[in-house]
């Protein structure tokens, strides 16, 4: 056996569970999961790596959308952080639907971000311009897995 | 016939499938699996659903420094 310089997986997904803080960080109430939201971006936004937080700018309106989006339904929302191989990875636990709603001006992209940390920013999520009418759009998620995971830390 | 949702001259309502145009359609690439069901009245659009499966998921690459550069 060598050592071998790494950084060690148990730390990808401990900070996928916030175990570690090398900065200042939040005072948490509880041991609990946070909860997480999903919200729906117009095509012509500029979304991306740079983005911090939840915006109503540049987010899709119209009839059955709610300014922020939806919840994530699942219990907990995401499936608890682990690891296959050096990759650790968490997935949401349920699809993001978007019920009974139109929404006319095409969007293209779906913000995650964490509602109980003062609607942080999580990840963006691209795909082909939408537009709904009267109608529902479902968001399944990949399988969770260190291949597909929809969050990996490789 | 199923009640379809539909939005015809700004009124939301339930209309039955036999009097609607049913046209569907799909996307298959890397980065997502999408399936749309479209419903016309009268030559004009009155309901749409879609059904994204992602594939492409958002990933983050570590690195460790080593000592000395």
């Amino acid at each position: 056996m060598a050592n071998s310089q790494a950084m060690c997986t148990s730390f990808k997904v401990d900070l996928l569970n916030a175990i570690h803080a090398f900065g200042t960080t939040v005072v948490r109430g509880a041991t609990t999961p946070d909860s997480f939201k999903a919200a729906l971006y117009l095509a012509s936004a500029s979304l991306g790596a740079g983005t911090t937080a939840y915006s109503a700018t540049g987010e899709v309106s119209g009839s059955g959308y709610s300014a922020g989006g939806v919840d994530l339904t699942g219990s907990p929302d995401w499936i608890a952080p682990t690891s296959t191989s050096t990759t650790a990875y968490s997935t949401p636990t349920a699809s993001i639907v978007f019920t009974t709603v139109t929404l006319s001006t095409a969007f293209d992209a779906v913000l995650i971000y964490n509602s109980t940390q003062s609607n942080k920013a999580v990840s963006v999520h691209t795909f082909g311009s939408q537009t709904i009418t009267a109608g529902t759009l479902t968001l399944t998620m990949p399988t969770n897995d260190n291949a597909t995971g929809l969050i990996r830390l490789a | 016939m199923p009640m379809i949702s539909t939005l015809i001259n700004g009124v939301l309502g339930e209309t039955d499938e036999s009097l609607l145009e049913k046209r569907t359609g799909e996307l298959d690439n890397d980065n997502e699996y999408t399936t749309w069901v479209e419903y016309w009245y009268e030559g004009v659009l009155v309901h749409r659903s879609a059904h994204v499966t992602l594939k492409r998921n958002v990933s983050a690459e570590s690195a460790v420094g080593g000592f000395g550069g």
